[in-house]
């Protein structure tokens, strides 16, 4: 057979439309209360408020990107520490390694954004147009006023909730207060519409219609995902063994011979002639409940968020024929291979904690600690001295050799405060500040100043003679006498 | 099926195979055809609306006639205009009394600093450290005066220039034609005298006379100058042109003439005071 004879195909396919059915059980109920917090996290940290005294912000979380400062209620980052967001950066990472390893793609299933927006949509869906056979219904039926009303209650809905999102993002930018009454008075910066604008459309699109080929498609993470578990990680599996061969559920085993028959017949694929069936009835509810759209039972596959819905689903089903739940459930591979021998399987502890996930564990906390020792070790003044390299000394009319420091000094401090700048050094050397007569400068709250220090040698003296002299440009707190030194260098004559 | 088939599937592969792994020919996502046709839309639109198809020296200007030069020069004309008030006060103000004003200060100095870059640094230096022949402008000797108004108007009609009447203009005499070799061997000896260089205490006291006949006129009776002429001190540390005994003979014989443009008539009111203001903190000014 030629290739010509083949009917030509289809070079691109339109989505096969998925349509979750309602589900109960421990897993849903885990992932509703993950999703209040979740979002609730979300929706809610920038309105809380946190006194920093009258001339900083007191929203608590609030990444100030004009004025170069990062506040997380107690903790204000500036932009020299920008390491401590690296460090996160590092933890998230590792983070998702360690959750990666022990409990495969628990992120993608329960956390994720775009998973809890989803299950939030579908949500609305749901509660708007009925349950997956109504909604297939719908979809199928021509046009009516009755679709419409449904239809565009939906999209109203669902455009609500993507403007609350894309409107909550900017809120940690800004005073959120402040923002919402100019957002709503039209009196807000473009930027400030334009992303909500944005983050409103890829909500609703990403929400409400492209759902799971975003992360069949565009995420890279299922690819990174797969390449991260191993035989121990703890991911959803049916238990092929056990359900298979599928069939009808029956009350009797006189009647499996006959069932099995008349499917044959129908030249339906199920049970051999005269097997006894698994516990697998084939009821499709572990498909219908999919929010990917997969049928678990094909194996562990790209597309699974290891939601666990598919085990509410099915142990609904098996309390309801008599048979043991977890048919499908949260195992391990090599569970699998032990199940299959009819060996007990290993307990989940010894799958989590195993040398691969203590390694990511100690290198996350490590780092974790190392970042909090960090934060509580940041001197509350920090200086830094930058000796002037052009020209590398100046020469006085009576031979006096003067170098220029450019002292940047950081105030931290919710007020205005004096900082007195001095000198240590073996050398007799003298110091003064550019426009101060007592080598004293105001840095206002919360801001760098840039001091113009001079250091001087008299003319006959050693530093003004040799290369370089050793020193220490120290800076002081005129309130709390907290002080700060950077060692620099004095350049002389003899370069 | 085809010979390309997978057996496990039946899904049709590419028929390419790299060691024993084959690649399905499945359909791309309808989403991605949609998308695909969308930027192929947005690309006709943006060639029609913006510079697009190359001519033989421009390019299509496009319905738009977006030019990126002319929203620099937006860009420019929107920052002068912006700040056009603290330029005007800038202008106006009392250079010696700007310390007052630390907000006006403060822009006088970023101000300046961006102008010394632009017009000053090609002869004082990017560090205003100076060169033979250009006068540093960190250490404290001035040749015309170092007070901030004394700069300022120093940087507006410039030095020996012949385009400003009000320039500052002084000429020191060649004194090659007027001396013989060896008065000028002496009045030298006598200057590095003055600033406690090495020299011949003979020479120099022979030159003593010389340079009370010749030198003090300008350069004072005891050495040290004139900002009014601008005569250098030549009693310090800081020698324009070299204080050694071979420079300082050839200054004396064929003179020196340092010549600095009229900025006022090149830059505004505004920018002359910034630069004055710039170059006056720089540890010199006073």
């Amino acid at each position: 057979m030629s290739v010509s004879e083949q009917p030509p195909q289809n070079l691109y396919a339109a989505r096969e439309p998925i349509f979750p059915k309602r589900v109960s059980g421990n897993f849903r109920n885990l992932k509703w209360a993950i999703m209040v917090v979740t979002l609730g996290i979300y929706y809610i940290t920038p309105w809380i408020r946190w006194d920093r005294g009258p001339e900083l912000p007191n929203q608590a979380v609030l990444v100030d990107l004009a004025g170069r400062r990062f506040f997380f209620f107690w903790i204000e980052l500036w932009p020299h520490e920008f390491y401590f967001v690296a460090g996160l950066l590092i933890m998230a990472g590792l983070g998702l390694f360690l959750f990666t390893s022990a409990l495969g793609r628990v992120w993608c299933g329960y956390t994720c954004p775009q998973t809890v927006w989803t299950d939030l949509f579908i949500l609305v869906e749901r509660w708007v147009e009925g349950d997956r056979n109504a909604r297939i219904r719908l979809l199928r039926q021509k046009w009516d006023a009755r679709k419409a009303r449904l239809r565009l209650t939906k999209w109203t809905i669902w455009v609500l909730i993507a403007v609350a999102t894309g409107g909550a993002w900017v809120f940690y930018f800004a005073d959120a207060p402040t923002l919402l009454h100019d957002l709503v008075t039209f009196q807000a910066p473009a930027a400030a519409y334009m992303t909500v604008g944005i983050l409103t459309a890829t909500t609703f699109v990403f929400g409400g219609f492209m759902r799971e080929q975003v992360c069949t498609y565009m995420c890279p993470w299922p690819r990174i995902q797969a390449a991260m578990m191993d035989e121990d990680t703890i991911t959803i599996a049916y238990r092929e063994w056990r359900g298979e061969p599928r069939g009808k559920h029956r009350k009797s085993h006189e009647r499996v011979a006959a069932e099995t028959w008349t499917a044959t017949a129908k030249g339906q694929a199920t049970a051999p002639e005269g097997a006894h069936l698994g516990d697998c009835i084939d009821c499709n509810a572990c498909v219908n409940v999919c929010p990917m759209g997969i049928d678990i039972r094909d194996g562990q596959q790209l597309e699974c968020i290891t939601c666990g819905l598919c085990i509410d689903a099915c142990n609904e089903i098996m309390d309801k024929i008599g048979k043991p739940r977890n048919l499908i459930g949260y195992m391990a591979l090599t569970d699998e291979q032990r199940e299959r021998a009819g060996e007990p399987p290993i307990p989940v502890w010894k799958h989590i904690i195993r040398v691969r996930t203590l390694m990511y564990t100690v290198l996350w906390a490590g780092i974790g600690i190392g970042l909090v020792v960090a934060l509580f070790l940041r001197p509350d003044l920090s200086i830094s001295v930058a000796p002037v390299r052009n020209p590398l000394y100046v020469m006085m009319s009576d031979g006096t050799i003067r170098n220029t420091y450019d002292v940047r000094i950081r105030n931290k401090h919710g007020e205005d405060r004096d900082f007195a700048i001095s000198l240590t050094s073996d050398a007799p050397l003298r110091l003064s500040v550019e426009g101060s007569a007592n080598a004293t400068v105001d840095v206002p709250a919360n801001s760098t100043k840039l001091a113009r220090v001079y250091v001087m040698a008299d003319p006959q003296s050693q530093a003004a003679h040799r290369a370089v002299t050793p020193g220490w440009i120290w800076v002081e707190d005129t309130v709390s006498h907290e002080r700060a030194g950077e060692k620099t260098v004095f350049n002389g004559k003899a370069q | 099926m085809s010979k390309h088939d997978d057996e496990f599937e039946g899904v049709p592969t590419t028929g390419h195979e790299w060691d024993g792994i084959r690649e399905y020919d499945k359909p791309m996502p309808r989403w991605w055809l949609l998308t695909f046709y969308a930027t192929i839309i947005w690309a006709i639109g943006f060639t029609i609306l913006y510079p697009a198809w190359p001519r033989v020296l421009t390019a299509t200007p496009g319905v738009l006639k977006f030019s990126s030069r002319q929203v620099l020069q937006q860009e420019l004309d929107n920052a002068e205009a912006a700040n056009a008030v603290i330029n005007s006060e800038l202008a106006a103000a009392d250079l010696t009394k700007i310390g007052e004003t630390p907000e006006l200060q403060q822009y006088a100095i970023s101000k300046g600093a961006a102008v010394f870059r632009t017009w000053c640094a090609q002869c004082h230096g990017s560090g205003a450290q100076g060169a033979k022949g250009f006068p540093s402008l960190l250490d404290d000797d001035w040749l015309w005066g170092g007070t901030i108004q004394d700069i300022d108007y120093t940087v507006t009609h410039g030095i020996r220039n012949e385009t400003d009447p009000d320039a500052r203009f002084s000429q020191m005499p060649a004194f090659g034609e007027i001396l013989s070799g060896e008065e000028i061997d002496d009045v030298v000896n006598y200057v590095m005298s003055l600033s406690n260089e090495p020299h011949d205490a003979d020479k120099a006291k022979a030159g003593a006379t010389i340079f009370a006949d010749n030198c003090a006129s300008c350069h004072g009776e005891d050495g040290k100058g004139s900002h009014d002429v601008g005569a250098p001190n030549l009693t310090d540390a800081v020698w324009l042109y070299g204080g050694d005994h071979d420079t300082l003979v050839q200054t004396v014989t064929n003179a020196r003439f340092g010549v600095m443009p009229a900025w006022g008539q090149r830059l505004s009111k505004a920018d002359v005071a910034a630069a004055a203001t710039y170059v006056h903190q720089l540890g010199g000014g006073q």
